[in-house]
């Protein structure tokens, strides 16, 4: 009997190959290929004045440097696109000041490092050295600056959009403004997070190859959007798209960086290679990672709640102002995602969600795992811990009082999600996750040791916090599985794979759908040449999207198997089995050779009826050597050759995971340091398809999620420069600063696909800044407002709070003294 | 990130290194184990016309005792100087020092010496030598001289050493007295990271157990390492190491930055002056009793660094 391969918690099968090396990442093709740097502006904002290249033209090595002169000569003399902005790639209707920027700086810049001059050279050296040479004079402009600077709008970033707004958006459900001033009592939270950054290992990297002969482009890139960075290169380019192929190698992480495109690097290499018909590459650097890319997060955010004497929501209005940085490419997915998933496992009563999307002179902000959600659970659950200590309540106990209840399920908000669908959780139990989370963290225990800790002259604290993920957005993918003659299976999705472990995860789909053992099945990702329809990776959907669509595609293909084997055995195909690799009759022990059993790599050659043969295996389906009627066609008329098929999975909407996570935190009463004792993970994802894929998904978004709330900034001076565009000051968690991280699991299928899974990626990262929000304020005495927090500024905070600037919460672990602290006031905190 | 055009040269003996540098000039920059040069070339931030690689001058791979401490060649890696054996009996805090220094990668290949004349005031090794009333020996072609460390760091990234003198040792000085401890402690972001602010102690007793001086030096604290004598606070205070945490940090005018703001600085240079200093008495106190008899030589007894107290 074949184990059963999904819930299997069996090894990653690509990491001996990436681990020892063997990964093939973009740099590591195209050794012969001329190299691309680019003059990136130096500037926040300021308008072109003049571009001098003449002190560049006598290095040696130098093949060509472009303008946007050039993009606009090329797009008159052919019909290239270059000229004109790169795409809005999400309208939205409330996205009323759409900006997106030139693949070479027009007239304006917008941000530091916005490319302004392409440079390409034999090598990246030498590029270099010409762009050092290039003299770009600039007419500098006043910079917009962090969130304040924006909303007071003294300076625009672009002067025909007013107030630096490019979309302002309400979502409402009740009239929340009437329930909240209706409510018994009231609090309003003023919150803030800065921007981090997805930070891939990998930067961002292009390679083309344009083969004139052929007239073909083949494009690699690192990307988590093949197929469409292909659509986008051929309509930019003008190359017919069936002349465009585009590969996503081995890619070093993205994290949602990479899902962005066309980047302006995308269509401008390939087009390089075009015209000067050589290889060309570009290999992002770290520092144009920082200045270049995509960051995300930072918001301030306004939430004003009514709730009744048991902590129950009667209302909610949450205001978010969304830094979006100097283009809105990736129009407004993360302030939707940021004011609809706000809810989390939570009824809010009566609920107005808004946001203003702002404009400044800072690097784009796109979605970067968690996509909106982290700044979103930020604002609930601090929330929850306000009314919490507001009413004297234990922080669970008020989360449990406000939950959507098992039997509520399928539970629909009233509010449109980011796919455009309605926001409709499908399955969850939120009561049993937090009973999980209670016990593997010790929730009720911890006031105890809390008592015992400051006995002794420690700080420790405990935070939790709540959260729901839309995951699995469509509109589509699909899936190819092919069963090759020699019995090896081979599956190709459309979408791409980033370290996931989607090969595996995929391959234990199709093992267990089509009975073969794991090891012979392969599956091939991002890459054009073998599967064209896909939309991409993000939104944690692969598992959910490809996973469901590589398992309808097994099941025709197994259908087929069981029809020809049925035809050759002489059986009805309902008494067949596929085990092993081995169709078989049910109930009849194995035996080789016997009329009871056949391969499926011969159920593959029988497939096939062929005139040549050129093996064995072929031999058996030429014309002579098949049997059968002559009266029928070889290939019946509603049949076709192979034993392959494709198969698509489209969601009525998303699927909604949730977890809930708690952390021990233990602050120096000196230094202000924050060591993180514990923390602990609870998740459901619906069914899992392979456990230990998913832990390791948690672990790598806990990891982030401590970078998030414990290191992580961009720290812009107020003239757009980043000061910290470096691994040396940018702060990503060393394994030092990582916790060990506790997990357990709920399993709830998921109603809405076959497979009842939902996505697993993003989980990990969303509740981290709200939890050390949390366990932080439970140590302090006071709430924290505001991360990510350093100790420079805990010390500060602390500082503030002795001098009673920051008022005390009211109840703390360790120092519940009843009665006392059951405060019901009436009247706001503030 | 690609450093521009430059000549390499590497030189095989002392004498030919220096005799390069003088013919070069000042556009010549010595590499030794690359560990600032390296990412500074390639962020262009240096752009020197020549890199003279000291890496085959192997008469400078060398970690020695000597009577009056330990000393160093320019080609001794931190790891060199971290695990020697004889350098961590005659100076523990040479090695607790060493452990904050980045990770044991880039100590592998990073070199003491290299550190101390890059003249970073983030570099531990640069408030250790200045602690223990250390000296470089530069060589050039006009010949030797000995600078001492409280001459040696001039400004941030400048040291006094000339363009045409290469930093061919340091010397680490033995603490002496009776009974004497030393301890290191630091505050930085991430494991490894360069120091908010990093402290080192010696503490010295005389037989008695009383104390005969206390000093510490700082790094992050200013724009050169930071030595402080606190002997009169620390016998003043008597026993108040908090007391001589908020003398010393009165002296130190830290600077703000994007990690920490001024006033967190002091308040670590506090927190960490009282916790190193009560540590190195400890260890001094330790010492002492370890050795009731009268050492000879008047080397004194130091107390060990290795209970990995940090």
């Amino acid at each position: 009997m074949t184990t059963r391969m999904i819930g299997e918690p069996i090894p990653r099968r690509e990491d001996p190959r990436l681990v020892t090396g063997q990964g093939r990442y973009l740099d590591d093709l195209g050794a012969g290929a001329l190299q691309v740097a680019f003059v990136r502006s130096p500037h926040a904002h300021a308008r072109i004045v003049d571009i001098d290249v003449t002190d560049a033209l006598d290095v040696d090595g130098l093949v060509a440097i472009y303008t946007y002169e050039d993009l606009a000569a090329a797009d008159e003399a052919g019909s290239s696109h270059l000229s004109e902005p790169l795409p809005l790639l999400i309208p939205h209707p409330d996205l009323t000041h759409p900006r997106t920027a030139y693949p070479l700086a027009r007239d304006e810049v917008n941000h530091v490092g916005e490319p302004v001059v392409m440079v390409v050279a034999t090598d990246r050296y030498v590029a270099e050295d010409v762009c050092d040479r290039i003299r770009v004079n600039y007419e500098v402009l006043p910079a917009v600056v962090g969130l304040d600077a924006a909303i007071e709008a003294t300076h625009l970033v672009h002067p025909d959009i007013p107030g630096n707004i490019g979309a302002h958006m309400v979502q409402e459900r009740g009239d929340a403004r009437a329930a909240i001033a209706a409510a018994p009592h009231r609090l309003e939270l003023d919150l803030e997070i800065e921007r981090s950054a997805s930070m891939p290992m990998e930067g961002r990297g292009v390679y083309a190859r344009w083969d004139a002969d052929d007239r073909t482009l083949r494009v690699y890139t690192s990307t988590q959007a093949a197929t469409s960075v292909r659509a986008a290169i051929a309509a930019k380019l003008a190359v017919p798209i069936d002349r465009v192929e585009v590969i996503a190698p081995d890619v070093g992480g993205g994290f949602g960086v990479k899902v962005v495109h066309p980047w302006p690097e995308e269509v401008l290499i390939p087009w390089a290679a075009m015209r000067l018909g050589r290889e060309v590459k570009w290999t992002e650097d770290r520092r144009e990672h920082f200045i270049s890319s995509a960051h995300e997060r930072g918001q301030k955010q306004k939430v004003r709640v009514g709730f009744d004497d048991d902590g129950r929501l009667l209302g909610m209005e949450f205001q978010v102002w969304h830094d979006h940085g100097a283009y809105t490419p990736y129009g407004l997915i993360v302030p939707i995602i940021t004011t609809t998933q706000v809810l989390g496992p939570y009824k809010p009563g009566a609920y107005r969600g808004e946001f203003w999307s702002l404009y400044t002179n800072t690097v784009i902000v796109t979605p970067y795992r968690g996509a909106g959600r982290p700044q979103g659970c930020f604002a609930m659950e601090r929330t929850m811990d306000a009314i919490a200590d507001y009413l004297g309540l234990d922080r669970t106990v008020v989360r449990e009082r406000n939950f959507i209840q098992p039997e509520e399920m399928p539970y629909d908000h009233g509010l449109v999600f980011q796919d455009g669908r309605g926001l409709v959780y499908d399955s969850g139990n939120y009561p049993a996750l937090l009973d999980k989370l209670k016990a593997l963290v010790g929730w009720d225990s911890f006031a105890e040791y809390a008592e015992q800790a400051r006995a002794e002259g420690r700080r420790v604290g405990i935070g939790l916090a709540c959260y729901v993920e839309g995951t699995g957005v469509g509109p589509y993918e699909g899936a190819h599985v092919r069963v090759e003659t020699t019995g090896e299976v081979v599956v190709a999705t459309g979408l791409t794979t980033q370290g996931q472990g989607h090969q595996t995860m995929l391959a234990q789909i199709v093992a267990d759908e089509l009975g073969v053992p794991v090891e012979r099945v392969t599956v091939t990702t991002g890459d054009t040449r073998r599967f064209k329809y896909a939309v991409g990776t993000f939104a944690s959907r692969t598992a959910v999207m490809s996973g469901n669509a590589a398992a309808l595609a097994a099941r025709k293909v197994r259908a087929k198997a069981l029809r020809i084997a049925s035809e050759a055995l002489e059986v009805d195909p309902s008494d067949l089995e596929i085990v092993d690799g081995v169709v078989r009759v049910r109930g009849v022990p194995s035996s080789p050779g016997a009329k009871t059993e056949i391969p499926l790599s011969t159920v593959a050659v029988l497939s096939n009826p062929l005139r040549y043969a050129f093996d064995a295996e072929a031999a058996r389906a030429t014309q002579f050597a098949v049997g059968g009627s002559s009266e029928e066609p070889p290939v019946a008329e509603d049949d076709e050759p192979g034993l392959e098929a494709v198969d698509y999975y489209s969601p009525p909407r998303s699927t909604f995971a949730a977890g809930m996570h708690a952390a021990i935190v233990e602050t120096d009463p000196e230094t202000a340091e924050i060591k993180v004792l514990r923390y602990c993970v609870v998740h459901d994802c619906g069914n899992l398809i392979n456990p230990r894929i998913v832990e390791g998904q948690i672990h790598g978004g806990v990891a982030q999620g401590v970078g998030g709330a414990l290191y992580e900034r961009m720290v812009y001076d107020s003239a757009g420069q980043l000061l910290n565009a470096s691994f040396m000051d940018f702060l990503m968690p060393y394994a030092s600063e990582v916790p060990t991280v506790e997990t357990d699991h709920l399993q709830t299928p998921s109603p809405l696909n076959p497979l009842g899974v939902k996505g697993a990626g993003e989980a990990g990262v969303i509740p981290a800044a709200a939890v050390f929000a949390s366990a932080i304020s439970d140590a302090e005495g006071f709430a924290i407002t505001r991360m990510p927090i350093s100790p420079s500024e805990l010390f500060e905070l602390r500082e503030r709070f002795a001098a009673g600037e920051i008022p005390p919460l009211r109840s703390r672990s360790g120092h519940i003294s009843g009665e006392g602290r059951f405060v019901r006031a009436k009247e706001d905190s503030r | 990130m690609k450093p521009p055009p430059f000549s390499y040269h590497r030189p095989a003996t002392v004498t030919e290194a220096v005799t390069m540098l003088d013919e070069l000039g000042p556009d010549a920059k010595i590499l030794a184990g690359g560990q600032s040069l390296v990412p500074m070339l390639n962020m262009r931030l240096a752009t020197p016309a020549h890199l003279i690689d000291i890496n085959r001058l192997d008469e400078l791979a060398y970690v020695r005792v000597e009577p009056e401490g330990v000393r160093v060649g320019a080609l001794a890696r931190h790891a060199d100087v971290e695990h020697d054996a004889a350098a961590g009996r005659a100076i523990p805090l040479l090695a607790e020092a060493l452990r904050s220094v980045a990770h044991p990668t880039i100590r592998n290949r990073g070199t003491t010496v290299g550190s101390i004349v890059h003249a970073d005031p983030s570099g531990e090794m640069t408030a250790v030598l200045c602690l223990l009333d250390g000296e470089v020996t530069l060589v050039s072609r006009r010949g030797e001289r000995t600078v001492p460390a409280q001459d040696f760091f001039v400004a941030p990234l400048t040291s006094a050493a000339e363009a045409d003198e290469l930093a061919t040792s340091a010397l680490f000085r033995r603490p002496t007295g009776a009974a004497t401890g030393t301890a290191w402690m630091e505050v930085a972001r991430r494991h490894g990271d360069y120091a908010l602010c990093g402290v080192g102690a010696v503490v010295t007793l005389n037989e008695a157990g009383a104390l005969t001086t206390v000093r510490t030096a700082y790094i992050s604290m200013g724009p050169i390492p930071q030595t402080l004598d606190l002997t009169l606070e620390a016998i003043g205070s008597n026993g108040d190491w908090r007391a001589v945490g908020e003398a010393a940090a009165a002296q130190l005018e830290p600077e703000e930055d994007i990690h920490a703001t001024a006033r967190y600085r002091r308040q670590l240079a506090v927190v960490l002056t009282a916790r190193a200093c009560r540590l190195a008495a400890e260890r001094a106190e330790r010492a002492r009793r370890a050795a009731p008899s009268h050492p000879t030589g008047g080397a004194g007894r130091t107390g060990s660094g290795v209970e990995g107290e940090r």
